[in-house]
């Protein structure tokens, strides 16, 4: 994360943008913003706990309520934290929102909370969580922080489960943990591997910039000149 | 080289805020983590036990009822009420599994030791009268996903603790062989443990942290199982 784009940080903090309403809030997180595919922001739980599809969804399940109810609480007390030590306060508001998550996540299941290992509590650092924070919530009313979070780890869940599904697929020959093929299959180990999540996150990123790099000629060619299609 | 130019004095910032800030939201902060754990701890301490109670009767197969029992003074075997607990402070519990005849089918215990990632920790289940290993189940690790963690399922794997040798010398104080792991497909004794190709490391873990686990208990159960007694009421059933 850089630092905030204006040296006095009490003008970017008075900055209160009027415009998208909370639905496109959420769609931009999910799509045109996402964490994963776009911003490529969160790397490192991204690749580890992508090695099956069940641990991708409950990974990004479990960041969603976390960006959700971080970025909802930074935006209720951004005008009393004064920008000196904001990002400190923002870790303390991520870091008790993690914990109480990891609670949730041992009474919901033992089994899966040891599938996740340390990466539920390092969701601490995941930088697109102090990033939304830092962008968005300390500058955005409650609801539109709230749906910019809920948006926002609705996309990285969605691309969790894009390579997380590839990978149980191609190297153990499940999905959800049912079998899909006989046992004629011989799974590629090499995808459950750490390196297998580069390749995935790779074969991805290659799919989803060539989707992009085609509405924007499209777009472009529908448009006349110079009215700035980004 | 010259000094460079002192940076211009910054605007003193008040203390004040800043303070209130900070204290303010790690209250708030505390309060919801004390919260969450208030609100999850029973459920946590409940599905601990119930994945224990049902290792239990997993590294016991034959077993149909189980209760908890506890090293008193060093030697002898001292019976407890309720179901399976959490080893708690210094107790060093072991599971008695009862079948339906009320014979001793072995004992269930719990051993751990340092695998490739970090400690791995076991249940396994010792019979004094086979003389063996008979079933072993990891409670936690965190080896390598894909290779170290085939210790979790690899069926193979698994096979060797279902009959695993536990041969004490003549003086029953310690192991006549040690349980070792070997390579993928060089097991020739009963105590040897058949490793997993890729997952060299996390299988020698196992077989030492069960080596050093048997060597402390064996030679404590087998002269008091007559401690083992089926038909207290507190035993509990799958």
């Amino acid at each position: 994360m850089s630092a905030s784009s204006t040296s006095d940080p009490a003008v970017n903090r008075a900055v209160e943008l009027d415009g998208p309403s909370p639905t496109d809030e959420f769609v931009k997180g999910l799509w045109r913003e996402n964490p994963v595919f776009v911003t490529v922001l969160g790397m490192c739980p991204t690749l580890a706990v992508s090695n099956s599809a069940k641990n991708a969804l409950a990974m990004g399940l479990a960041t969603t309520v976390v960006l959700a109810m971080s970025g909802a609480t930074i935006s209720a007390v951004r005008k009393w934290v004064p920008s000196e030590v904001r990002i400190a306060t923002f870790i303390l508001i991520i870091a008790s929102f993690v914990t109480a998550v990891e609670y949730a996540l041992q009474a919901f299941s033992l089994e899966l909370h040891k599938a996740l290992g340390a990466f539920i509590a390092l969701i601490v650092v995941n930088c697109q969580i102090l990033g939304r924070a830092e962008a968005f919530a300390s500058k955005n009313r409650v609801v539109p922080s709230l749906m910019d979070g809920l948006g926002t780890g609705a996309g990285f869940t969605f691309a969790l489960l894009c390579l997380g599904g590839v990978r149980e697929v191609l190297g153990n020959g499940t999905l959800f943990g049912a079998d899909l093929f006989s046992e004629r299959f011989q799974p590629w180990v090499i995808f459950i591997l750490p390196s297998g999540g580069f390749f995935t996150l790779a074969a991805w990123l290659l799919f989803f910039n060539f989707l992009r790099k085609r509405a924007q000629e499209r777009r472009t060619a529908a448009l006349p000149v110079g009215s700035g299609a980004r | 080289m010259n000094a460079p130019a002192p940076p211009p004095a910054a605007p003193p910032v008040a203390a004040w805020p800043m303070f209130r800030a900070m204290v303010g939201i790690g209250l708030i902060g505390g309060l919801l983590i004390v919260t969450a754990f208030e609100l999850t701890f029973e459920k946590i301490e409940k599905n601990k036990a119930e994945a224990l109670q049902r290792a239990i009767f997993h590294v016991l197969p034959g077993a149909t009822t189980s209760q908890p029992y506890r090293l008193a003074d060093g030697d002898r075997f001292e019976r407890l009420q309720g179901g399976a607990q959490v080893s708690k402070g210094g107790d060093r519990l072991v599971y008695a599994g009862f079948d339906a005849s009320g014979a001793l089918v072995g004992l269930a215990i719990e051993a751990q030791g340092m695998g490739y990632q970090d400690t791995i920790r076991v249940l396994y289940g010792y019979s004094p009268g086979a003389g063996a290993i008979v079933g072993m189940e990891v409670l936690e690790s965190k080896e390598t996903p894909g290779l170290g963690d085939k210790i979790i399922v690899d069926p193979g794997f698994l096979k060797n603790f279902e009959r695993l040798a536990v041969v004490l010398d003549a003086a029953g104080t310690a192991l006549e062989h040690a349980i070792v792991a070997v390579k993928h497909g060089e097991k020739r004794d009963p105590w040897q443990v058949d490793g997993i190709t890729g997952a060299t490391v996390s299988s020698k873990a196992v077989a030492n942290l069960l080596d050093a686990s048997v060597r402390t208990w064996a030679p404590k159960i087998v002269p008091r199982q007559a401690d083992f007694q089926a038909g207290s009421e507190s035993e509990v059933k799958p």
